[in-house]
């Protein structure tokens, strides 16, 4: 009678310990060669661990939840003839025990017994799909050295749309086979791994019905009619978020203000100065209506899709009753209950994807409008001030214009105009 | 006449074009192929099959000819041996007939459009083809070329007359009483080999100073004993000069540079074979060329988009298996598989008298490239399949790294050898090792012992020698 002791396997990527999630086999049974009698994972996987020989049980590192290093004993087992250990096993119990609570170097000695006397344990990895598992017996292949493999293993290999030159072998001569691509496979491969490659045949039949078969009307509508010409300008809106932040500081509980409150303001302003801008066309009368009302439209994106609720009359609103406005319309939208006039009659339009309104857009005009602005997002960009660079709060805003009235030079001196007044936020507020 | 339009146009019904077009139709691409002559190209027609129907014949007539002469060794005699040539050359045009209208089934089968006529390029998408109701274009998206080679001609001695390309010796309808052979390659000596078994008086004449140059001395030996046991003379580093009086024979400069005039009824010029290039206007388009080639990656795909090239076009070596594999490799990538060029070997087979089989690396090869290795030789003479066939020259011979013991080449010469080209072949491309070979049981009797014998060699303990 012998002890022979199991160590704790290198699970794999420089892991040092794992945990004991598993005990199969009570303390005083026995267990054959290959079977499996505990568990450990990392944080990484869970990897099983069989006994490389028969025997009884006698001693176990710990309970399960208990952490163990790489390298000290897990399990020790009773074994007929002689162990890997020299102790018998009345002595095998003292000396474990304090086995375990030593550094993992002091189990040098008896780690080089255990390597000549015992096979080396072969543990598979049971879960979690991060593991880069390869078969553990294969190995890469020196730089320049050509992969081998047989043509059918090949043809998986490209299938999968994977590079042979990645893949260990652990065949004969270092020959790739195929339970080293399933090994690749199943560990997820650095390479483009199956699950990326493998195809789904899976059709979903959405009926456009309702308010999306509207809006996809109105879209066709819009972008096949309309010939638009897209402007997009950047703004330093460093002043207008100072302006802004002390208005709100003085607001207290009140409903803050947002940028587009601004926006609609010098759009007001702007469209005094353009009032072409500020009208409907109707291409089937080749008639424009040009009106003395701003209502602006705004873009919202409600539960049913894309409305546009108008905020009327922003000719005669102030700031904050333009932000009370604003917030009424679009809450009554979202909520589905706008009423008819608050969704309709808008003379131009605003589209505002907030914090989501990237760099630039290319905005579909509000048939039968002539013009849309685009806000976009808004973000801290280094200006050259013409001796440094400076932080600024930077803006764009793209704008698009129906070309068939009018003409770039207009679009442009308009987007110039309300880059000024944003620029410059007072003058949004000063009667010209 | 209306545009045809489709999405493979394959120009060439050799053995790369139909395989490619038959495979592109499996896989249910809209395809048309364009022949100027009948389907099967060289090979079929003036190249593989006629050739060996030829010495397949020589070879019997040969055989009961020794047994006319005396009695043989097995105790076989018999009188008056004759050869009906004529019967010979239509039972050989027979079986050409028979396969090129098989390819046709095929084509027809995988329902590719066969449109015969000789095409053009007119522009990278487009090629327009003479055919027998006058010119037709073709529009496809993907053009793949497969025009295959043909006899190179010296320029002073023009194809014509009494001088012979493969072709127009195969289709002689008597066979030549003197033949002269210009060029010592594998086509000259299987061709001149086979008229000498039909009764020709045959010369070899070969510039270089040994015959079948890409082949080791150890492989071609066997083959010019034989040579010399047929009574063929083999002049070498002797350069035919040009044709003698009345075009009845051929003067020559012999090594030591006198002059000779070599008597010729037919004088066959087998120097190699060039890329049909010209007739397509290639010029046309932007394609690289290598050589005389057409320039390819391992996709068969030129510098031209959508425009690939597959077979003797594309260079050495010039065999219609290769051409076979590559044009299947290109109707799958076509068909939006993925796909390159990973054979690892292609095998080759000269078939003179013994036949030559050559798969991977011979160990020179090897040696070059770096490897350190390990040989095993098997000698037929020890091997009682080729006792009993009366032909014990010729050995197997493997090359092998010495590291890992991966089997780098085999190579064979001797009788029937060609048959074991399925088994080397197939020992590379699975990436076998000399313990694989070893390790496999080969059947007795038979000559394929010789392999595993060569690998037990090469690991140091063969049992029959």
């Amino acid at each position: 009678m012998g002890t022979y002791t199991i160590k704790m396997p290198d699970v794999g990527e420089g892991v040092a310990e794992a945990e004991l999630v598993e005990l199969n086999v009570p303390i005083g049974e026995m267990v054959r060669e290959d079977d499996i009698f505990a568990a450990v994972m990392t944080d990484k996987a869970t990897v099983e661990i069989p006994t490389p020989v028969s025997g009884k049980v006698i001693w176990f590192a710990g309970e399960i939840g208990d952490t163990v290093p790489v390298g000290a004993p897990l399990v020790r087992l009773e074994v007929e003839g002689e162990g890997n250990e020299g102790e018998t096993s009345a002595d095998g119990q003292t000396q474990v025990v304090s086995s375990a609570l030593q550094p993992v170097a002091a189990e040098e000695p008896l780690s080089v017994t255990n390597a000549q006397a015992a096979p080396q344990p072969v543990y598979e990895v049971k879960t979690s799909p991060k593991v880069v598992a390869q078969n553990p017996k294969a190995l890469m292949r020196a730089e320049g050295e050509k992969p081998l493999a047989a043509p059918a293993l090949r043809k998986r290999v490209k299938d999968a749309g994977m590079d042979l030159r990645q893949i260990a072998g652990s065949g004969p001569a270092g020959r790739i086979t195929h339970e080293d691509l399933d090994a690749h496979f199943a560990g997820g491969g650095t390479a483009a791994p199956s699950l990326a490659s493998a195809q789904n045949h899976d059709v979903t039949d959405i009926k456009i019905v309702g308010m999306r078969r509207k809006i996809a009307e109105r879209m066709v509508e819009a972008k096949t009619r309309i010939p638009h010409i897209s402007i997009v300008e950047e703004i330093d809106v460093t002043s207008l978020e100072d302006l802004r932040m002390k208005l709100n500081d003085e607001r207290g509980e009140k409903s803050k203000l947002t940028v587009l409150p601004f926006l609609m303001g010098a759009m007001v302003t702007a469209l005094k100065e353009q009032p072409q801008l500020n009208a409907n066309y109707d291409d089937n009368a080749n008639i424009v209506h040009q009106f003395g009302a701003a209502h602006i439209g705004i873009a919202t994106q409600t539960p049913k899709g894309l409305m546009v609720p108008v905020v009327r009359h922003c000719e005669a609103l102030s700031i904050w009753q333009m932000a009370q406005e604003l917030s009424r319309v679009t809450q009554a939208a979202r909520d589905g209950n706008a009423k008819r006039e608050e969704l309709s009659g808008s003379t131009i339009s605003i589209t505002s994807l907030g914090k989501l309104g990237a760099i630039a857009t290319t905005p579909i005009i509000n048939k039968p409008e002539l013009a849309i602005v685009g806000v976009n997002r808004m973000a801290v960009r280094p200006m050259w001030n013409g001796t440094e660079f400076v932080p600024r709060k930077m803006m764009n805003i793209s704008c698009s214009f129906d070309h068939r009235i009018i003409d770039g030079w207009d679009a442009a001196i308009f987007v110039q105009r309300l880059k000024t007044l944003l620029e410059t936020p007072a003058m949004i507020f000063v009667e010209g | 006449m209306d545009i045809l339009k489709c999405k493979l146009l394959v120009i060439g019904a050799g053995p790369g074009g139909y395989v490619c077009a038959i495979r592109a139709g499996q896989l249910g691409i809209d395809t048309i192929i364009v022949e100027k002559e009948n389907p099967g190209g060289t090979c079929l027609n003036v190249g593989c099959i006629p050739s060996k129907a030829l010495i397949h014949a020589a070879e019997e007539y040969s055989k009961v000819q020794d047994a006319d002469n005396s009695e043989t060794m097995i105790g076989l005699s018999v009188k008056g041996a004759s050869l009906n040539y004529a019967k010979t050359v239509s039972w050989k045009d027979n079986i050409v007939n028979r396969l090129t209208g098989g390819v046709s089934g095929l084509l027809k089968k995988a329902r590719v459009r066969s449109i015969s006529g000789h095409a053009k390029f007119r522009d990278g998408k487009s090629v327009e083809v003479e055919t027998a109701h006058g010119p037709q274009i073709i529009e496809a998206e993907h053009i793949v070329i497969a025009t295959g080679s043909k006899p190179t001609e010296l320029p002073y001695l023009p194809f014509g007359g009494n001088i012979c390309s493969s072709t127009d010796l195969l289709s002689l309808t008597e066979v030549p009483k003197k033949l002269i052979v210009v060029g010592g390659g594998y086509i000259g000596l299987e061709l001149g080999t086979a008229f000498r078994k039909l009764g020709a008086k045959v010369t070899v004449v070969e510039a270089a100073s040994s015959l079948l140059p890409h082949y080791d001395d150890a492989l071609t030996r066997p083959v010019l004993a034989r040579l010399q046991q047929l009574g063929v003379e083999v002049l070498v580093d002797t350069k035919a000069k040009k044709l003698g009086g009345a075009d009845q024979s051929l003067i020559v400069s012999t090594g030591d540079g006198n002059e000779r005039e070599l008597e010729a009824d037919k004088i066959l010029v087998a120097i190699g074979r060039s890329p049909c290039t010209d007739a397509l206007e290639l010029d046309r388009l932007a394609i690289n060329m290598q050589g005389p080639f057409i320039q390819i990656d391992d996709r068969c795909q030129t510098s031209m988009r959508d425009i690939y090239a597959i077979g003797d076009v594309t260079g050495e070596p010039m065999l219609a298996h290769r051409a076979m594999a590559q044009g299947e490799m290109v109707a799958e990538l076509l068909a939006g598989e993925k796909r390159d060029w990973d054979k690892q070997c292609i095998p080759a087979i000269c078939f003179t008298d013994p036949e030559v089989v050559s798969v991977g690396l011979s160990p020179k090869e090897a040696k070059a490239q770096g490897f350190d290795i390990k040989e095993g030789m098997f000698p037929f003479q020890a091997n009682g399949r080729a006792m009993t066939t009366e032909r014990e020259d010729g050995f197997v011979r493997l090359v092998a790294r010495a590291d890992n013991h991966l089997v780098l080449g085999i190579q064979a010469v001797g009788e029937n050898v060609s048959e074991l080209a399925a088994a080397f072949g197939l020992a590379i491309e699975m990436a076998a090792r000399l313990e694989d070979i070893a390790g496999t049981i080969h059947a007795h009797p038979s000559r394929s012992e010789a392999l595993q014998e060569a690998s037990l060699k090469a690991l140091g303990y063969a049992l029959h020698i």
